[in-house]
Protein backbone atom coordinates (compact mmCIF):
# COMPACT_ATOMS: atom_id res chain seq x y z
CA UNK A 1 0.00 0.00 0.00
CA UNK A 2 2.72 2.37 1.24
CA UNK A 3 4.86 0.95 -1.62
CA UNK A 4 1.97 1.84 -4.21
CA UNK A 5 1.86 5.48 -2.81
CA UNK A 6 5.52 6.14 -3.10
CA UNK A 7 5.19 4.82 -7.10
CA UNK A 8 2.63 7.31 -7.16
CA UNK A 9 4.44 10.01 -5.93
CA UNK A 10 7.57 9.47 -7.84
CA UNK A 11 5.75 9.03 -10.90
CA UNK A 12 4.00 12.43 -10.57
CA UNK A 13 7.30 14.19 -10.14
CA UNK A 14 8.39 12.32 -13.39
CA UNK A 15 5.11 13.87 -15.44
CA UNK A 16 5.56 16.99 -13.56
CA UNK A 17 9.23 17.59 -15.16
CA UNK A 18 8.01 16.20 -18.31
CA UNK A 19 5.62 18.81 -18.59
CA UNK A 20 8.56 21.14 -17.34
CA UNK A 21 10.25 20.45 -20.95
CA UNK A 22 7.21 20.74 -22.90
CA UNK A 23 8.39 23.81 -24.69
CA UNK A 24 11.31 21.75 -26.04
CA UNK A 25 8.98 19.09 -26.99
CA UNK A 26 6.56 20.87 -28.91
CA UNK A 27 9.15 22.75 -30.63
CA UNK A 28 10.52 18.90 -31.68
CA UNK A 29 7.15 17.98 -32.68
CA UNK A 30 6.98 21.03 -34.67
CA UNK A 31 10.22 20.55 -36.11
CA UNK A 32 8.78 17.14 -37.89
CA UNK A 33 4.89 19.27 -38.39
CA UNK A 34 4.11 19.79 -42.04
CA UNK A 35 4.16 23.49 -43.05
CA UNK A 36 0.50 23.37 -44.19
CA UNK A 37 -0.33 22.30 -40.14
CA UNK A 38 2.01 24.72 -38.37
CA UNK A 39 -0.07 27.57 -38.25
CA UNK A 40 -3.42 25.66 -37.99
CA UNK A 41 -3.16 24.60 -33.91
CA UNK A 42 -5.04 22.87 -32.48
CA UNK A 43 -5.41 19.71 -33.20
CA UNK A 44 -2.19 19.32 -30.79
CA UNK A 45 -0.69 16.77 -32.66
CA UNK A 46 -0.34 17.12 -36.57
CA UNK A 47 -1.74 14.28 -39.12
CA UNK A 48 1.45 13.15 -40.30
CA UNK A 49 5.33 13.67 -39.14
CA UNK A 50 7.83 14.82 -42.03
CA UNK A 51 11.42 15.55 -42.57
CA UNK A 52 10.69 18.60 -44.92
CA UNK A 53 12.01 21.37 -42.48
CA UNK A 54 15.36 18.80 -41.21
CA UNK A 55 15.86 18.64 -45.43
CA UNK A 56 15.19 22.10 -45.72
CA UNK A 57 18.19 23.31 -43.56
CA UNK A 58 20.69 20.63 -44.28
CA UNK A 59 20.17 21.70 -47.63
CA UNK A 60 19.13 24.93 -48.51
CA UNK A 61 20.60 26.98 -45.14
CA UNK A 62 24.00 27.82 -43.71
CA UNK A 63 23.41 25.88 -40.56
CA UNK A 64 25.58 22.73 -41.86
CA UNK A 65 28.25 25.21 -42.35
CA UNK A 66 27.50 27.01 -38.64
CA UNK A 67 27.48 23.53 -37.06
CA UNK A 68 30.90 22.48 -38.24
CA UNK A 69 31.78 26.26 -36.70
CA UNK A 70 30.28 25.75 -33.34
CA UNK A 71 31.96 22.08 -32.74
CA UNK A 72 34.98 23.20 -34.29
CA UNK A 73 35.31 26.87 -31.91
CA UNK A 74 34.15 24.65 -28.83
CA UNK A 75 36.68 22.04 -29.31
CA UNK A 76 39.32 24.20 -30.03
CA UNK A 77 38.30 26.26 -27.08
CA UNK A 78 37.93 23.44 -24.82
CA UNK A 79 41.82 22.39 -25.83
CA UNK A 80 42.88 25.74 -25.11
CA UNK A 81 42.10 26.07 -21.98
CA UNK A 82 42.10 23.11 -20.61
CA UNK A 83 46.05 23.52 -21.88
CA UNK A 84 45.96 26.85 -20.20
CA UNK A 85 44.32 25.88 -17.37
CA UNK A 86 46.10 23.09 -15.85
CA UNK A 87 49.17 23.71 -15.37
CA UNK A 88 47.38 27.57 -13.96
CA UNK A 89 45.48 25.50 -11.79
CA UNK A 90 48.05 23.14 -10.36
CA UNK A 91 50.33 26.66 -9.69
CA UNK A 92 47.22 28.15 -8.00
CA UNK A 93 46.26 24.89 -5.54
CA UNK A 94 49.75 23.78 -5.00
CA UNK A 95 52.77 26.38 -5.60
CA UNK A 96 54.19 29.72 -3.81
CA UNK A 97 52.85 32.49 -5.55
CA UNK A 98 53.84 36.16 -5.28
CA UNK A 99 50.93 37.90 -4.10
CA UNK A 100 48.77 34.85 -4.35
CA UNK A 101 45.94 36.29 -2.46
CA UNK A 102 45.48 39.27 -5.08
CA UNK A 103 45.55 36.45 -7.59
CA UNK A 104 43.01 34.12 -6.44
CA UNK A 105 40.40 37.64 -5.52
CA UNK A 106 41.05 38.58 -9.61
CA UNK A 107 40.30 34.92 -11.18
CA UNK A 108 37.09 34.77 -8.70
CA UNK A 109 36.16 38.47 -9.58
CA UNK A 110 37.21 37.69 -13.74
CA UNK A 111 34.07 34.90 -13.10
CA UNK A 112 31.67 37.24 -12.47
CA UNK A 113 32.73 39.70 -15.49
CA UNK A 114 30.06 40.85 -17.76
CA UNK A 115 30.83 40.50 -21.59
CA UNK A 116 29.40 43.51 -22.38
CA UNK A 117 32.42 45.17 -20.76
CA UNK A 118 34.98 44.14 -22.56
CA UNK A 119 33.30 43.97 -25.93
CA UNK A 120 33.90 47.42 -26.80
CA UNK A 121 38.07 47.38 -26.87
CA UNK A 122 38.12 43.71 -27.75
CA UNK A 123 35.74 44.51 -31.15
CA UNK A 124 38.38 47.45 -31.57
CA UNK A 125 41.52 44.43 -30.77
CA UNK A 126 39.93 42.11 -32.94
CA UNK A 127 39.87 44.54 -36.01
CA UNK A 128 43.37 45.50 -35.51
CA UNK A 129 44.94 42.42 -35.18
CA UNK A 130 42.39 41.09 -38.40
CA UNK A 131 41.04 38.49 -36.60
CA UNK A 132 36.97 39.38 -36.76
CA UNK A 133 35.28 36.67 -38.97
CA UNK A 134 37.90 33.88 -38.09
CA UNK A 135 37.76 30.49 -35.84
CA UNK A 136 40.97 32.05 -33.99
CA UNK A 137 39.64 35.56 -32.97
CA UNK A 138 36.53 33.48 -31.48
CA UNK A 139 39.01 30.89 -29.69
CA UNK A 140 40.92 33.22 -27.95
CA UNK A 141 37.73 35.42 -27.01
CA UNK A 142 35.95 32.32 -25.33
CA UNK A 143 39.12 31.05 -24.03
CA UNK A 144 40.08 33.78 -21.98
CA UNK A 145 36.51 33.92 -20.99
CA UNK A 146 35.86 30.68 -19.99
CA UNK A 147 39.50 30.61 -17.92
CA UNK A 148 38.56 32.07 -15.11
CA UNK A 149 35.83 29.50 -14.13
CA UNK A 150 38.10 26.94 -15.80
CA UNK A 151 40.81 27.55 -13.19
CA UNK A 152 38.83 27.67 -10.07
CA UNK A 153 37.05 24.07 -11.24
CA UNK A 154 40.33 23.01 -11.70
CA UNK A 155 41.96 24.19 -8.73
CA UNK A 156 39.13 22.49 -6.63
CA UNK A 157 39.53 19.41 -8.09
CA UNK A 158 43.50 19.11 -7.85
CA UNK A 159 43.12 19.76 -4.11
CA UNK A 160 41.44 16.77 -3.65
CA UNK A 161 44.52 14.45 -5.21
CA UNK A 162 46.20 13.60 -1.84
CA UNK A 163 49.83 15.08 -1.66
CA UNK A 164 51.54 12.24 -0.79
CA UNK A 165 51.56 10.78 -4.99
CA UNK A 166 52.90 13.91 -6.21
CA UNK A 167 55.61 13.90 -3.62
CA UNK A 168 56.61 10.49 -4.19
CA UNK A 169 56.75 11.07 -7.90
CA UNK A 170 59.05 14.44 -6.74
CA UNK A 171 61.16 11.97 -5.11
CA UNK A 172 61.28 9.43 -8.01
CA UNK A 173 63.08 12.64 -9.91
CA UNK A 174 59.99 13.03 -11.91
CA UNK A 175 60.29 16.57 -13.48
CA UNK A 176 57.45 19.43 -14.00
CA UNK A 177 56.37 17.38 -17.68
CA UNK A 178 56.38 14.01 -15.79
CA UNK A 179 54.61 14.98 -12.79
CA UNK A 180 51.94 15.92 -15.09
CA UNK A 181 51.91 13.03 -17.12
CA UNK A 182 52.33 10.04 -14.70
CA UNK A 183 50.73 11.53 -11.48
CA UNK A 184 48.45 14.87 -12.03
CA UNK A 185 46.52 14.59 -14.93
CA UNK A 186 45.25 10.49 -14.54
CA UNK A 187 44.13 11.34 -11.00
CA UNK A 188 42.18 14.36 -12.28
CA UNK A 189 40.91 12.78 -15.07
CA UNK A 190 36.92 13.55 -13.37
CA UNK A 191 37.95 16.49 -12.50
CA UNK A 192 38.99 16.81 -16.12
CA UNK A 193 36.01 15.61 -17.96
CA UNK A 194 33.99 17.88 -15.90
CA UNK A 195 35.93 21.04 -16.55
CA UNK A 196 35.71 20.39 -20.14
CA UNK A 197 32.11 19.58 -20.75
CA UNK A 198 31.51 22.92 -18.74
CA UNK A 199 34.04 24.88 -21.45
CA UNK A 200 32.83 23.10 -23.85
CA UNK A 201 28.84 24.05 -23.36
CA UNK A 202 29.62 27.68 -22.62
CA UNK A 203 31.41 28.00 -25.83
CA UNK A 204 28.83 26.48 -27.80
CA UNK A 205 26.31 28.03 -26.14
CA UNK A 206 28.05 31.94 -25.95
CA UNK A 207 26.26 34.30 -28.12
CA UNK A 208 27.51 37.99 -27.56
CA UNK A 209 31.06 37.73 -28.70
CA UNK A 210 29.95 35.62 -31.76
CA UNK A 211 27.67 37.90 -32.77
CA UNK A 212 29.90 40.71 -32.54
CA UNK A 213 33.11 39.24 -33.97
CA UNK A 214 31.88 36.99 -36.98
CA UNK A 215 30.72 38.83 -40.07
CA UNK A 216 29.85 35.72 -42.79
CA UNK A 217 29.02 32.33 -42.52
CA UNK A 218 33.12 31.59 -42.26
CA UNK A 219 33.08 31.50 -38.63
CA UNK A 220 29.07 32.08 -37.78
CA UNK A 221 28.39 29.52 -34.63
CA UNK A 222 25.11 28.41 -34.24
CA UNK A 223 23.41 31.01 -31.96
CA UNK A 224 24.05 33.29 -34.41
CA UNK A 225 23.13 31.50 -37.53
CA UNK A 226 19.71 30.57 -35.56
CA UNK A 227 19.20 34.08 -34.20
CA UNK A 228 19.79 35.78 -37.51
CA UNK A 229 17.61 32.99 -39.51
CA UNK A 230 16.55 34.35 -42.67
CA UNK A 231 12.98 34.42 -43.28
CA UNK A 232 12.01 36.04 -46.80
CA UNK A 233 7.71 36.39 -46.68
CA UNK A 234 7.14 34.99 -43.09
CA UNK A 235 8.51 33.33 -40.40
CA UNK A 236 10.10 29.75 -41.49
CA UNK A 237 8.32 28.17 -38.36
CA UNK A 238 9.05 24.26 -39.04
CA UNK A 239 12.63 25.74 -40.23
CA UNK A 240 13.55 27.43 -37.49
CA UNK A 241 12.57 24.38 -35.21
CA UNK A 242 15.03 22.08 -36.73
CA UNK A 243 17.29 24.20 -36.51
CA UNK A 244 16.86 24.71 -33.14
CA UNK A 245 17.05 20.92 -32.66
CA UNK A 246 20.03 20.92 -34.15
CA UNK A 247 21.94 23.33 -32.15
CA UNK A 248 20.72 21.54 -28.69
CA UNK A 249 22.03 18.28 -29.78
CA UNK A 250 25.37 18.58 -28.38
CA UNK A 251 24.02 19.84 -25.03
CA UNK A 252 21.33 17.71 -24.94
CA UNK A 253 23.64 14.27 -25.64
CA UNK A 254 25.66 15.85 -22.37
CA UNK A 255 23.18 16.02 -20.51
CA UNK A 256 21.56 12.33 -21.31
CA UNK A 257 24.95 10.73 -21.67
CA UNK A 258 27.51 12.84 -19.24
CA UNK A 259 24.95 13.88 -16.74
CA UNK A 260 27.18 12.55 -13.80
CA UNK A 261 30.68 14.65 -14.75
CA UNK A 262 27.87 17.65 -15.89
CA UNK A 263 26.64 17.96 -12.64
CA UNK A 264 29.55 17.25 -10.72
CA UNK A 265 31.09 20.20 -12.70
CA UNK A 266 28.24 22.38 -11.94
CA UNK A 267 28.25 21.72 -8.18
CA UNK A 268 32.23 21.84 -7.93
CA UNK A 269 31.84 25.14 -9.03
CA UNK A 270 29.39 26.53 -6.47
CA UNK A 271 30.93 25.02 -3.33
CA UNK A 272 34.53 25.65 -3.26
CA UNK A 273 35.52 28.66 -1.82
CA UNK B 1 64.46 30.02 1.16
CA UNK B 2 65.51 26.61 0.64
CA UNK B 3 66.83 25.32 -2.56
CA UNK B 4 62.99 23.26 -2.86
CA UNK B 5 61.20 26.38 -2.08
CA UNK B 6 63.05 28.48 -4.75
CA UNK B 7 62.40 25.77 -6.99
CA UNK B 8 58.66 26.12 -6.46
CA UNK B 9 58.34 29.61 -6.43
CA UNK B 10 59.72 29.45 -9.88
CA UNK B 11 57.62 26.49 -11.03
CA UNK B 12 54.64 28.38 -9.90
CA UNK B 13 55.14 31.64 -12.05
CA UNK B 14 56.46 29.54 -14.85
CA UNK B 15 53.15 27.56 -14.85
CA UNK B 16 50.63 30.38 -14.09
CA UNK B 17 52.65 32.52 -17.27
CA UNK B 18 50.02 31.93 -20.13
CA UNK B 19 47.23 32.36 -17.66
CA UNK B 20 48.52 35.56 -16.59
CA UNK B 21 49.04 36.18 -20.58
CA UNK B 22 45.31 35.13 -21.51
CA UNK B 23 43.84 37.31 -18.53
CA UNK B 24 45.97 39.76 -19.11
CA UNK B 25 45.73 40.98 -23.39
CA UNK B 26 41.93 39.68 -23.21
CA UNK B 27 40.29 40.78 -19.90
CA UNK B 28 42.42 42.92 -18.30
CA UNK B 29 43.89 45.53 -20.87
CA UNK B 30 40.27 45.68 -22.52
CA UNK B 31 38.84 46.03 -18.70
CA UNK B 32 41.03 49.35 -18.90
CA UNK B 33 40.45 50.26 -22.67
CA UNK B 34 36.78 50.57 -21.57
CA UNK B 35 37.28 52.82 -19.16
CA UNK B 36 39.63 55.15 -21.51
CA UNK B 37 36.56 54.91 -24.14
CA UNK B 38 33.84 55.72 -21.79
CA UNK B 39 35.58 58.46 -21.52
CA UNK B 40 35.67 59.79 -25.21
CA UNK B 41 33.40 60.94 -27.55
CA UNK B 42 33.75 58.49 -30.07
CA UNK B 43 31.73 57.91 -32.80
CA UNK B 44 33.43 56.68 -35.98
CA UNK B 45 30.81 56.94 -38.94
CA UNK B 46 31.05 60.27 -38.48
CA UNK B 47 35.00 60.88 -37.54
CA UNK B 48 34.16 62.13 -33.87
CA UNK B 49 36.51 61.63 -31.72
CA UNK B 50 38.10 63.35 -28.97
CA UNK B 51 38.09 63.66 -25.33
CA UNK B 52 35.10 63.93 -23.45
CA UNK B 53 35.82 63.80 -19.68
CA UNK B 54 32.81 62.63 -17.73
CA UNK B 55 30.21 63.54 -20.08
CA UNK B 56 28.93 60.42 -20.80
CA UNK B 57 28.38 59.46 -17.54
CA UNK B 58 26.69 62.90 -16.86
CA UNK B 59 24.40 62.38 -19.81
CA UNK B 60 23.10 59.52 -17.86
CA UNK B 61 22.10 61.35 -15.13
CA UNK B 62 19.64 63.33 -17.64
CA UNK B 63 19.28 60.20 -20.01
CA UNK B 64 15.54 59.04 -19.52
CA UNK B 65 16.31 55.98 -21.90
CA UNK B 66 18.93 54.94 -19.28
CA UNK B 67 16.30 55.31 -16.01
CA UNK B 68 14.45 52.99 -17.80
CA UNK B 69 16.76 50.33 -18.82
CA UNK B 70 18.03 50.28 -14.99
CA UNK B 71 14.33 49.78 -13.61
CA UNK B 72 13.90 47.00 -16.29
CA UNK B 73 16.89 45.72 -15.46
CA UNK B 74 16.23 45.97 -11.69
CA UNK B 75 12.74 44.33 -12.05
CA UNK B 76 14.12 41.46 -14.20
CA UNK B 77 16.91 40.63 -12.12
CA UNK B 78 14.68 40.77 -8.84
CA UNK B 79 11.70 38.77 -10.33
CA UNK B 80 13.51 35.97 -12.54
CA UNK B 81 15.91 35.29 -9.25
CA UNK B 82 12.88 34.89 -6.79
CA UNK B 83 10.73 32.75 -8.97
CA UNK B 84 14.00 30.41 -10.17
CA UNK B 85 14.80 30.12 -6.11
CA UNK B 86 11.10 29.39 -5.21
CA UNK B 87 10.88 26.99 -7.99
CA UNK B 88 14.36 25.39 -7.62
CA UNK B 89 13.95 24.87 -3.94
CA UNK B 90 10.72 22.96 -4.90
CA UNK B 91 12.05 20.56 -7.82
CA UNK B 92 14.93 19.74 -5.40
CA UNK B 93 12.63 18.35 -2.73
CA UNK B 94 10.19 16.61 -4.95
CA UNK B 95 13.56 15.00 -6.57
CA UNK B 96 15.02 14.34 -3.54
CA UNK B 97 12.38 12.37 -2.25
CA UNK B 98 12.04 10.24 -5.39
CA UNK B 99 12.73 6.68 -4.85
CA UNK B 100 13.30 5.61 -8.77
CA UNK B 101 13.98 7.80 -11.89
CA UNK B 102 15.82 10.38 -10.05
CA UNK B 103 18.12 10.70 -13.26
CA UNK B 104 15.51 11.04 -15.88
CA UNK B 105 14.36 13.65 -13.67
CA UNK B 106 17.54 15.31 -13.39
CA UNK B 107 17.82 14.88 -17.30
CA UNK B 108 14.23 16.77 -17.92
CA UNK B 109 15.46 19.17 -16.00
CA UNK B 110 19.17 20.20 -17.22
CA UNK B 111 17.47 19.98 -20.96
CA UNK B 112 16.34 23.37 -20.27
CA UNK B 113 19.57 24.58 -18.93
CA UNK B 114 21.86 23.16 -20.92
CA UNK B 115 20.76 24.57 -24.57
CA UNK B 116 21.97 27.83 -25.62
CA UNK B 117 19.94 30.98 -24.87
CA UNK B 118 19.02 32.02 -28.22
CA UNK B 119 17.42 28.39 -28.49
CA UNK B 120 15.41 29.12 -25.95
CA UNK B 121 14.11 32.26 -27.55
CA UNK B 122 13.50 30.24 -30.76
CA UNK B 123 11.40 28.05 -28.12
CA UNK B 124 9.38 30.82 -26.72
CA UNK B 125 9.15 32.99 -29.48
CA UNK B 126 6.70 29.68 -31.38
CA UNK B 127 4.85 28.99 -27.65
CA UNK B 128 4.43 33.02 -27.31
CA UNK B 129 3.25 32.87 -31.18
CA UNK B 130 -0.55 35.20 -31.30
CA UNK B 131 -2.50 32.66 -33.02
CA UNK B 132 -0.91 29.43 -33.13
CA UNK B 133 1.37 29.57 -30.30
CA UNK B 134 0.39 26.77 -27.40
CA UNK B 135 0.40 29.52 -24.56
CA UNK B 136 -2.37 31.24 -26.16
CA UNK B 137 -3.84 27.34 -27.06
CA UNK B 138 -4.11 26.21 -24.02
CA UNK B 139 -5.36 29.58 -22.59
CA UNK B 140 -8.36 29.42 -25.11
CA UNK B 141 -8.72 30.46 -27.67
CA UNK B 142 -11.15 33.42 -27.01
CA UNK B 143 -8.71 36.35 -26.54
CA UNK B 144 -5.15 36.10 -28.56
CA UNK B 145 -2.65 37.52 -25.79
CA UNK B 146 0.49 39.50 -27.93
CA UNK B 147 2.48 37.80 -25.27
CA UNK B 148 5.84 40.03 -27.11
CA UNK B 149 4.01 42.90 -28.57
CA UNK B 150 1.81 44.05 -25.69
CA UNK B 151 4.24 46.30 -23.52
CA UNK B 152 2.43 44.81 -20.20
CA UNK B 153 2.98 41.65 -21.09
CA UNK B 154 6.69 41.37 -23.08
CA UNK B 155 8.44 41.78 -19.82
CA UNK B 156 6.87 38.92 -17.58
CA UNK B 157 7.52 36.63 -20.57
CA UNK B 158 11.05 37.43 -21.22
CA UNK B 159 11.24 37.19 -17.26
CA UNK B 160 9.31 33.44 -17.46
CA UNK B 161 11.68 32.46 -20.79
CA UNK B 162 14.54 32.99 -18.41
CA UNK B 163 13.24 31.23 -15.29
CA UNK B 164 12.18 28.03 -17.73
CA UNK B 165 16.20 28.33 -18.59
CA UNK B 166 17.68 29.00 -15.14
CA UNK B 167 15.72 27.34 -12.16
CA UNK B 168 17.57 24.27 -12.72
CA UNK B 169 20.43 25.38 -11.78
CA UNK B 170 19.40 26.36 -8.81
CA UNK B 171 17.71 22.81 -8.67
CA UNK B 172 20.52 20.85 -9.21
CA UNK B 173 22.74 22.64 -6.42
CA UNK B 174 20.11 22.38 -4.02
CA UNK B 175 19.58 18.86 -4.85
CA UNK B 176 23.39 18.42 -4.61
CA UNK B 177 23.32 19.81 -1.00
CA UNK B 178 20.52 17.68 0.06
CA UNK B 179 21.61 14.60 -1.06
CA UNK B 180 24.46 15.60 1.67
CA UNK B 181 22.56 16.22 4.74
CA UNK B 182 23.16 13.47 7.04
CA UNK B 183 20.56 10.77 7.59
CA UNK B 184 21.19 11.37 11.36
CA UNK B 185 19.77 14.30 11.17
CA UNK B 186 16.40 13.09 9.92
CA UNK B 187 16.45 10.32 12.40
CA UNK B 188 16.80 12.36 15.48
CA UNK B 189 14.26 14.31 14.38
CA UNK B 190 11.58 11.36 14.31
CA UNK B 191 12.76 10.62 17.59
CA UNK B 192 11.68 13.92 18.55
CA UNK B 193 8.04 13.45 17.32
CA UNK B 194 8.99 16.16 14.81
CA UNK B 195 6.58 16.33 11.99
CA UNK B 196 7.22 16.67 8.10
CA UNK B 197 6.54 20.50 8.41
CA UNK B 198 8.87 20.81 11.32
CA UNK B 199 11.61 18.83 9.87
CA UNK B 200 11.33 20.84 6.31
CA UNK B 201 11.54 24.04 8.67
CA UNK B 202 13.79 23.32 10.72
CA UNK B 203 16.28 20.98 9.46
CA UNK B 204 16.63 20.34 5.80
CA UNK B 205 15.87 24.52 4.85
CA UNK B 206 18.47 25.57 7.30
CA UNK B 207 20.79 23.20 5.57
CA UNK B 208 20.16 24.60 2.77
CA UNK B 209 21.02 28.47 3.71
CA UNK B 210 24.49 28.48 2.69
CA UNK B 211 24.45 27.20 -0.93
CA UNK B 212 21.17 28.81 -1.69
CA UNK B 213 22.75 32.07 -0.94
CA UNK B 214 25.50 30.89 -3.49
CA UNK B 215 22.95 30.68 -6.04
CA UNK B 216 21.40 33.21 -5.73
CA UNK B 217 24.38 35.14 -6.15
CA UNK B 218 25.80 33.23 -9.12
CA UNK B 219 21.70 34.26 -10.57
CA UNK B 220 21.79 37.52 -9.68
CA UNK B 221 25.01 38.18 -11.33
CA UNK B 222 23.84 36.65 -14.45
CA UNK B 223 20.40 38.44 -14.30
CA UNK B 224 22.16 41.38 -14.33
CA UNK B 225 24.07 41.18 -17.40
CA UNK B 226 21.49 38.99 -19.05
CA UNK B 227 21.36 39.65 -22.86
CA UNK B 228 21.06 36.65 -25.44
CA UNK B 229 17.20 35.98 -23.88
CA UNK B 230 16.06 39.87 -24.29
CA UNK B 231 18.01 40.79 -27.64
CA UNK B 232 16.56 37.59 -29.72
CA UNK B 233 13.60 37.36 -28.07
CA UNK B 234 12.46 40.98 -28.28
CA UNK B 235 15.15 43.01 -29.36
CA UNK B 236 14.58 45.48 -26.11
CA UNK B 237 10.76 46.04 -27.27
CA UNK B 238 8.19 46.49 -27.49
CA UNK B 239 8.30 50.39 -27.03
CA UNK B 240 11.65 49.63 -24.57
CA UNK B 241 10.22 47.23 -22.04
CA UNK B 242 12.61 44.41 -21.95
CA UNK B 243 15.72 47.21 -22.68
CA UNK B 244 17.83 46.13 -20.00
CA UNK B 245 21.51 48.02 -19.10
CA UNK B 246 23.37 45.65 -21.40
CA UNK B 247 20.87 45.79 -24.90
CA UNK B 248 20.94 50.02 -24.46
CA UNK B 249 24.65 49.74 -24.10
CA UNK B 250 25.00 46.87 -26.72
CA UNK B 251 22.68 48.88 -29.04
CA UNK B 252 24.58 52.21 -28.73
CA UNK B 253 27.83 50.18 -29.37
CA UNK B 254 26.82 48.70 -32.45
CA UNK B 255 23.79 49.82 -33.36
CA UNK B 256 23.89 53.43 -33.56
CA UNK B 257 27.65 53.27 -33.49
CA UNK B 258 28.28 55.48 -29.94
CA UNK B 259 31.74 53.39 -29.07
CA UNK B 260 32.30 56.23 -26.20
CA UNK B 261 28.46 56.59 -25.06
CA UNK B 262 28.42 52.49 -25.51
CA UNK B 263 31.39 52.00 -23.41
CA UNK B 264 30.25 54.14 -20.66
CA UNK B 265 26.72 51.96 -20.36
CA UNK B 266 29.31 48.91 -20.63
CA UNK B 267 31.23 50.17 -17.65
CA UNK B 268 27.88 50.85 -15.73
CA UNK B 269 26.91 47.12 -15.92
CA UNK B 270 30.39 46.11 -14.67
CA UNK B 271 29.94 48.24 -11.97
CA UNK B 272 26.53 47.01 -11.03
CA UNK B 273 27.91 43.29 -10.87
CA UNK B 274 31.30 43.91 -9.05
CA UNK B 275 29.20 45.74 -6.38
CA UNK B 276 26.61 43.13 -5.82
CA UNK B 277 29.25 40.69 -5.88
CA UNK B 278 31.44 41.91 -3.23
CA UNK B 279 28.14 42.95 -1.07
CA UNK B 280 27.35 39.31 -1.39
CA UNK B 281 30.66 37.97 -0.90
CA UNK B 282 30.38 40.26 2.75
CA UNK B 283 26.70 38.61 3.57
CA UNK B 284 28.25 34.94 3.09
CA UNK B 285 31.44 35.69 5.14
CA UNK B 286 29.34 37.03 8.15
CA UNK B 287 27.12 34.27 7.75
CA UNK B 288 29.45 31.82 7.78
CA UNK B 289 30.66 33.24 11.12
CA UNK B 290 27.28 33.55 12.54
CA UNK B 291 26.35 30.18 11.58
Amino acid sequence: MRRGARTLADALVLAALASYAIPFFWQLLTSFRPEAELLRVPPLLPSQLTLAHYRAVIERSVMPQALANSFGIATLTTLLALAVGVPGAYAVARLPLPGKRLLLLAIVASTAFPQIATVSPLYLLMRALDLRDTWSGLVLVHTSFALPLTIWLLAGFIREIPIEAEEAASVDGAGLPGLFRWVVIPLLAPGLAATALLTFLFSWNEFLFAYTFTVSEASRTIPVALALFPGVFEVPWGDIAAASMLASLPPVLIVVGLQRFLVRGLVAGAVKE
Amino acid sequence: MTRREVVNRRRGVLLLAPTVLALGTLTVYPGVWVLWLSLQHRIPIFGVSRFAGLDNYAFLAVDSRFSSAAATTIIFTVTSVALEVALGVAAALAIHAQRGGRRVALSLLLLAWAMPAVVTAKLFEWLYHPTAGLLNVALGGGHALNWLGDPRLALPAVVLADVWRTMPFVAVLCYARLLAIPAELYEAAQVDGAGRLATLVLITLPMLGRILLVAILFRTLDALRAFDLMFVLTGGGPAGTTETITVYAYRALFQTLQLGFGSALSVVVFVLVMAVAWAYLRLLRTSTVTA
